[in-house]
Protein backbone atom coordinates (compact mmCIF):
# COMPACT_ATOMS: atom_id res chain seq x y z
CA UNK A 1 0.00 0.00 0.00
CA UNK A 2 1.38 3.10 -1.18
CA UNK A 3 2.08 5.81 1.71
CA UNK A 4 2.41 8.78 -0.58
CA UNK A 5 0.26 11.56 1.62
CA UNK A 6 -1.45 13.07 -1.83
CA UNK A 7 -4.64 12.25 -0.87
CA UNK A 8 -6.81 9.59 0.39
CA UNK A 9 -5.85 6.30 0.17
CA UNK A 10 -9.41 3.92 -0.92
CA UNK A 11 -9.63 0.00 -1.29
CA UNK A 12 -12.48 -2.24 -1.79
CA UNK A 13 -11.62 -5.67 -1.23
CA UNK A 14 -13.14 -8.86 -0.35
CA UNK A 15 -9.93 -10.29 1.05
CA UNK A 16 -9.43 -9.27 5.20
CA UNK A 17 -7.10 -6.74 6.10
CA UNK A 18 -4.23 -6.78 8.51
CA UNK A 19 -4.48 -3.71 10.99
CA UNK A 20 -1.49 -3.23 12.61
CA UNK A 21 0.34 -4.02 9.02
CA UNK A 22 -1.00 -0.97 7.55
CA UNK A 23 -0.72 1.19 10.31
CA UNK A 24 3.13 0.45 10.29
CA UNK A 25 3.47 1.49 6.52
CA UNK A 26 0.70 4.59 7.43
CA UNK A 27 3.43 5.86 9.62
CA UNK A 28 7.06 4.94 8.81
CA UNK A 29 9.37 7.59 7.42
CA UNK A 30 6.76 10.22 8.55
CA UNK A 31 8.46 12.44 11.39
CA UNK A 32 5.51 15.11 10.98
CA UNK A 33 2.99 12.51 12.21
CA UNK A 34 2.48 13.07 16.09
CA UNK A 35 -1.06 11.39 16.67
CA UNK A 36 -2.50 8.43 14.32
CA UNK A 37 -6.47 7.49 15.02
CA UNK A 38 -7.28 3.88 13.43
CA UNK A 39 -10.57 2.41 14.12
CA UNK A 40 -12.18 -0.95 13.12
CA UNK A 41 -15.30 -2.40 12.45
CA UNK A 42 -16.21 -6.23 12.78
CA UNK A 43 -18.50 -8.31 12.18
CA UNK A 44 -20.45 -8.92 15.56
CA UNK A 45 -22.19 -12.83 16.29
CA UNK A 46 -25.22 -11.18 17.53
CA UNK A 47 -25.78 -12.70 20.51
CA UNK A 48 -24.05 -16.25 19.35
CA UNK A 49 -27.11 -15.90 16.42
CA UNK A 50 -25.04 -15.19 13.79
CA UNK A 51 -23.16 -17.38 10.75
CA UNK A 52 -22.26 -14.81 8.93
CA UNK A 53 -22.75 -11.33 7.17
CA UNK A 54 -22.61 -11.12 3.67
CA UNK A 55 -22.05 -7.69 2.65
CA UNK A 56 -23.20 -6.58 -0.76
CA UNK A 57 -21.99 -3.24 -2.72
CA UNK A 58 -22.55 -1.43 -5.76
CA UNK A 59 -18.57 -1.57 -6.67
CA UNK A 60 -18.29 1.40 -8.80
CA UNK A 61 -19.90 3.64 -6.91
CA UNK A 62 -18.96 2.09 -3.56
CA UNK A 63 -15.10 3.04 -4.61
CA UNK A 64 -16.28 6.30 -6.32
CA UNK A 65 -18.58 7.84 -2.77
CA UNK A 66 -16.31 7.08 -0.57
CA UNK A 67 -13.27 8.56 -2.41
CA UNK A 68 -15.53 11.82 -2.09
CA UNK A 69 -16.79 11.79 1.50
CA UNK A 70 -12.55 10.69 2.35
CA UNK A 71 -11.55 13.67 -0.15
CA UNK A 72 -14.03 16.02 1.84
CA UNK A 73 -12.29 15.16 5.43
CA UNK A 74 -8.70 15.18 3.40
CA UNK A 75 -9.34 18.72 2.57
CA UNK A 76 -11.00 19.76 5.39
CA UNK A 77 -8.65 18.55 8.21
CA UNK A 78 -4.82 18.95 8.14
CA UNK A 79 -4.20 15.10 7.87
CA UNK A 80 -1.27 13.08 6.53
CA UNK A 81 -2.58 10.24 5.66
CA UNK A 82 -6.27 9.09 5.40
CA UNK A 83 -6.67 4.91 4.59
CA UNK A 84 -10.29 3.42 4.37
CA UNK A 85 -10.35 0.01 3.79
CA UNK A 86 -13.93 -1.72 3.36
CA UNK A 87 -14.89 -5.16 2.52
CA UNK A 88 -17.48 -6.71 0.77
CA UNK A 89 -18.22 -10.71 0.47
CA UNK A 90 -19.77 -13.32 3.25
CA UNK A 91 -17.89 -12.18 6.41
CA UNK A 92 -17.68 -14.18 9.87
CA UNK A 93 -18.43 -12.58 13.17
CA UNK A 94 -14.76 -11.52 14.44
CA UNK A 95 -13.73 -10.85 11.16
CA UNK A 96 -12.77 -7.45 9.90
CA UNK A 97 -15.21 -5.00 7.77
CA UNK A 98 -14.00 -1.60 7.97
CA UNK A 99 -10.74 0.10 8.84
CA UNK A 100 -10.37 3.90 8.52
CA UNK A 101 -6.60 5.66 9.76
CA UNK A 102 -5.97 8.80 9.99
CA UNK A 103 -2.74 10.24 10.63
CA UNK A 104 -2.15 13.86 11.64
CA UNK A 105 0.43 16.16 13.53
CA UNK A 106 -1.91 16.50 16.07
CA UNK A 107 -4.63 14.67 17.53
CA UNK A 108 -8.23 16.22 17.63
CA UNK A 109 -7.68 16.36 13.34
CA UNK A 110 -7.10 12.39 13.30
CA UNK A 111 -9.93 11.82 16.03
CA UNK A 112 -12.33 14.14 13.94
CA UNK A 113 -11.47 13.00 10.57
CA UNK A 114 -12.26 9.03 11.83
CA UNK A 115 -15.34 9.90 12.68
CA UNK A 116 -16.70 12.13 9.81
CA UNK A 117 -15.41 9.15 7.47
CA UNK A 118 -17.51 6.49 9.76
CA UNK A 119 -20.12 8.42 10.04
CA UNK A 120 -20.38 9.12 6.26
CA UNK A 121 -19.88 5.31 5.62
CA UNK A 122 -23.04 4.40 7.25
CA UNK A 123 -25.62 6.46 5.66
CA UNK A 124 -24.07 6.71 2.39
CA UNK A 125 -21.28 4.02 0.93
CA UNK A 126 -23.59 1.89 -1.33
CA UNK A 127 -23.27 -1.40 0.96
CA UNK A 128 -26.24 -3.34 2.53
CA UNK A 129 -26.06 -6.35 5.31
CA UNK A 130 -27.71 -9.52 5.21
CA UNK A 131 -27.64 -11.50 8.24
CA UNK A 132 -27.46 -15.41 7.76
CA UNK A 133 -28.45 -16.84 10.98
CA UNK A 134 -26.87 -20.24 12.57
CA UNK A 135 -30.63 -21.95 13.31
CA UNK A 136 -31.65 -21.65 9.38
CA UNK A 137 -34.11 -19.20 10.21
CA UNK A 138 -34.37 -16.87 6.57
CA UNK A 139 -31.67 -14.11 5.76
CA UNK A 140 -32.60 -10.64 7.09
CA UNK A 141 -31.34 -7.63 5.39
CA UNK A 142 -30.00 -5.32 8.43
CA UNK A 143 -32.32 -2.29 8.69
CA UNK A 144 -30.55 1.17 8.27
CA UNK A 145 -31.56 3.42 11.37
CA UNK A 146 -31.91 6.62 12.17
CA UNK A 147 -29.17 6.93 14.61
CA UNK A 148 -27.12 7.18 11.95
CA UNK A 149 -28.78 9.88 9.95
CA UNK A 150 -28.64 11.93 13.35
CA UNK A 151 -24.97 11.20 13.87
CA UNK A 152 -24.35 13.52 10.69
CA UNK A 153 -26.07 16.36 11.91
CA UNK A 154 -22.99 17.54 13.79
CA UNK A 155 -20.68 17.53 10.87
CA UNK A 156 -23.24 20.16 8.90
CA UNK A 157 -20.99 23.09 8.62
CA UNK A 158 -18.21 20.41 6.30
CA UNK B 1 -31.87 7.27 -25.61
CA UNK B 2 -30.53 4.55 -24.35
CA UNK B 3 -30.04 3.81 -20.63
CA UNK B 4 -28.60 0.79 -17.77
CA UNK B 5 -30.81 0.53 -14.87
CA UNK B 6 -29.59 -1.48 -11.73
CA UNK B 7 -31.51 -2.65 -8.54
CA UNK B 8 -29.46 -3.54 -5.42
CA UNK B 9 -30.14 -5.52 -2.08
CA UNK B 10 -33.91 -6.37 -1.16
CA UNK B 11 -34.93 -3.56 -4.34
CA UNK B 12 -33.14 -6.07 -6.52
CA UNK B 13 -34.83 -9.45 -4.55
CA UNK B 14 -38.15 -7.79 -4.62
CA UNK B 15 -38.25 -7.48 -8.54
CA UNK B 16 -36.43 -10.31 -9.34
CA UNK B 17 -33.18 -8.43 -11.57
CA UNK B 18 -30.38 -6.76 -11.27
CA UNK B 19 -30.29 -4.78 -14.19
CA UNK B 20 -31.93 -3.68 -17.39
CA UNK B 21 -31.27 -1.62 -20.66
CA UNK B 22 -33.95 0.40 -21.47
CA UNK B 23 -35.37 3.03 -24.58
CA UNK B 24 -36.31 6.11 -23.17
CA UNK B 25 -37.78 9.74 -24.75
CA UNK B 26 -35.03 12.58 -24.49
CA UNK B 27 -34.41 14.18 -21.36
CA UNK B 28 -36.75 11.74 -19.09
CA UNK B 29 -36.60 12.86 -15.19
CA UNK B 30 -35.21 9.87 -12.88
CA UNK B 31 -39.20 10.03 -11.60
CA UNK B 32 -40.76 9.18 -14.83
CA UNK B 33 -38.02 6.64 -15.37
CA UNK B 34 -39.74 4.90 -12.29
CA UNK B 35 -43.33 5.73 -13.19
CA UNK B 36 -42.34 4.21 -16.86
CA UNK B 37 -40.94 0.59 -14.56
CA UNK B 38 -44.39 0.13 -13.06
CA UNK B 39 -43.11 -0.85 -10.17
CA UNK B 40 -46.61 -0.74 -8.62
CA UNK B 41 -45.70 2.59 -7.25
CA UNK B 42 -46.14 5.84 -9.12
CA UNK B 43 -43.60 7.88 -7.37
CA UNK B 44 -39.86 6.87 -6.18
CA UNK B 45 -40.68 5.76 -2.56
CA UNK B 46 -38.88 8.11 0.08
CA UNK B 47 -36.92 5.70 1.46
CA UNK B 48 -35.59 4.49 -2.10
CA UNK B 49 -32.19 6.49 -3.21
CA UNK B 50 -31.16 7.09 -6.59
CA UNK B 51 -27.54 7.54 -8.43
CA UNK B 52 -26.52 8.66 -11.43
CA UNK B 53 -23.21 7.61 -12.70
CA UNK B 54 -22.29 6.54 -9.40
CA UNK B 55 -23.15 9.86 -7.83
CA UNK B 56 -26.74 10.51 -5.71
CA UNK B 57 -29.30 12.32 -7.55
CA UNK B 58 -32.52 13.50 -6.84
CA UNK B 59 -35.75 12.59 -8.54
CA UNK B 60 -36.11 15.33 -10.26
CA UNK B 61 -32.77 15.07 -12.28
CA UNK B 62 -32.88 14.73 -16.04
CA UNK B 63 -31.31 11.92 -17.78
CA UNK B 64 -28.65 11.79 -20.92
CA UNK B 65 -28.07 9.17 -23.00
CA UNK B 66 -25.93 6.66 -21.91
CA UNK B 67 -26.68 7.15 -17.95
CA UNK B 68 -26.37 4.56 -15.51
CA UNK B 69 -29.25 4.49 -13.17
CA UNK B 70 -29.49 2.92 -9.86
CA UNK B 71 -31.93 2.32 -7.27
CA UNK B 72 -31.86 0.96 -4.50
CA UNK B 73 -32.66 0.97 -0.68
CA UNK B 74 -30.95 3.05 2.48
CA UNK B 75 -27.40 2.15 2.79
CA UNK B 76 -25.65 0.46 5.81
CA UNK B 77 -22.02 0.85 4.98
CA UNK B 78 -19.13 1.00 7.93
Amino acid sequence: MPTSPKGPIVRIQSDDFDTAQILKRATRDRPNVGAVVTFTGLCRDEGGKLAALELEHYASMAEAEIKRIATRAYDHWPLDQLIVIHRYGKIAPGENIVLVIATSSHRQAAFEAASYLMDYLKTNAPFWKKEHHKDGTSDEWVEATDKDDKALERWKEI
Amino acid sequence: MNIQVLFFASLKEHLGKAEMQLEVPPSQTVAALWQALSMGVDAVPEQILVAVNQEYVHADYQLKNGDEVAFFPPVTGG
